[in-house]
């Protein structure tokens, strides 16, 4: 009955190469046919695999991620982002909505991720594996750890509490003192004509971050589009090529 | 009958054309390699310029022209609505000020506070004011005196209108560590 379903156009056309790897050749060949397995290696070592030496941090991470996905879809089901709704929607999700816990999964997700990410690069580092031919991926390492960081930035304001609003006030008055771009960080007065100085309180780095002069409805939004589409999306980008360098580059790391 | 039609004008048509192969054709309606590439370069630019506006356009589009916020400059009443000695709270939420009248005058506080931005709040049984983020505390004149705060409160210009009011301009700053209270806008003498 298998074999039969195995034989159709349905089955070939889905599954290139057609029934059950066989030869060592085969299995490589299903690994490398899938969009999805090709980005992981076809092959590990059996001592790269050990949980002594990889900690499994980087799959860890990977896999809170997708966990971050899913609960925050579908908190996006509830959550609005206005000033006016912002705060009971969260009290509403964790009080009102079956399962509430996807927002405390969705938190605590969040926190989780951030320590394997630290706990990834660590290791990494700690048993050099950033060296040649790795230092590229290394470099798209340090870029994911920062769209973690700007992930996790970006999520704290939602709830808009005062935690929040305060964490982020805080936070963004840090772009203030960014060189060139920001109002009062050096350099910004290069950028003047006469008296006329371009990088000001409304046109510098910290306003188009939160699309104002003051925390507040500007703010909430950008910071709720960058959140759940804007970093998302850059972030796949990164983690795709991260993994599929993993592979290029001689795959995982294996202890000297 | 179509079809016999049909074979005729297959069989007729290569007769009315010269080859191409044989290069008879008009040079006018040719493409040279000189103009392929001054028409590829002047496609390329076109490109590059194009793009290029599409991103100058979606860097000014995080730049609204309209704000949804207080205004920075506000008529905050006469000297009278003020009493002497009190730190007045009616415009903190507003427009983020404290206004201070003492004997000499008034002057308007930033209730922005200079560690990392926080609000601190008016503590009149202590007659300070006391950040609720890090515990920075200022004197009522704003000069900072507890916690991590590096500098004072900073003030904001004050003058009289022509009707007696007084106008309060936030988009100029005075700071006391760089002398600038000393500045006659920074204080209203009443």
């Amino acid at each position: 009955m298998l074999d039969k379903f195995r034989g159709t156009q349905l089955y070939k056309s889905i599954f290139r190469g057609g029934g059950v790897p066989k030869s060592r050749r085969q299995r490589m060949m299903v690994v490398l046919n899938s969009v999805f397995l090709h980005l992981h290696p076809v092959r590990l070592p059996k001592h790269a695999v050990k949980l002594k030496f990889t900690w499994c941090m980087g799959g860890l991470s990977f896999f809170i991620f997708l966990i971050l996905t899913i609960s925050g879809i579908l908190l996006m089901f509830y959550y609005r982002p206005t000033i006016e709704y912002a705060y009971n929607d969260i009290i509403d999700l964790a009080e009102q909505v079956p399962f509430g816990i996807m927002r405390e999964v969705h938190r605590w997700g969040a926190h989780a991720m951030v320590i394997t990410v630290w706990l990834h690069m660590f290791r990494v580092f700690m048993t050099g594996s950033y060296k040649p031919p790795r230092e590229f991926n290394w470099a798209i390492g340090v870029v994911l750890l920062l769209l973690t960081l700007l992930l996790s930035f970006t999520g704290y304001l939602l709830p808009w509490d005062q935690l929040a609003i305060w964490a982020i006030t805080v936070g963004s008055n840090m772009a203030r003192a960014t060189p060139f771009l920001g109002h009062e960080g050096p350099g910004a007065g290069l950028l003047a004509i006469g008296d006329i100085n371009f990088i000001t309180m409304g046109s510098d780095v910290r306003f188009a971050l939160i699309g104002g002069r003051f925390m507040g409805e500007a703010a909430l939004l950008r910071f709720y589009v960058l959140h759940c589409i804007g970093l998302p999306f850059i972030i796949m980008i990164f983690m795709a090529v991260h993994f599929w360098r993993i592979r290029k580059d001689g795959g995982i790391s294996t202890p000297v | 009958m179509a079809e016999t039609i049909s074979k005729e004008s297959a069989t007729k048509d290569p007769g009315r054309r010269p080859p191409a192969a044989l290069g008879k054709a008009d040079s006018s309606d040719q493409i040279t390699r000189r103009s392929f590439f001054s028409w590829l370069s002047i496609g390329w630019l076109a490109f590059v310029a194009a793009t290029g506006g599409f991103f100058t356009m979606m860097l000014r589009f995080f730049f609204p022209n309209v704000l949804f916020e207080p205004v920075q400059t506000f008529r905050a009443g006469y000297p009278d609505d003020y009493t002497v000695g009190e730190v007045d709270l009616r415009w903190k939420n507003k427009y983020g000020v404290w206004i201070v009248r003492n004997d000499a005058g008034i002057y308007v506080l930033s209730t922005t506070c200079t560690h990392l931005g926080c609000t601190p709040n008016w503590l009149s049984s202590e007659q300070k004011f006391k950040c609720p983020c890090h515990g920075s505390g200022f004197f009522k004149t704003g000069i900072n005196f507890e916690g991590p705060a590096p500098r004072p409160l900073e003030r904001f210009k004050i003058v009289l209108a022509d009707d007696g009011q007084i106008i309060v301009d936030k988009t100029r700053k005075f700071q006391q560590e760089k002398g600038q209270w000393n500045d006659p806008e920074a204080f209203l003498k009443v």
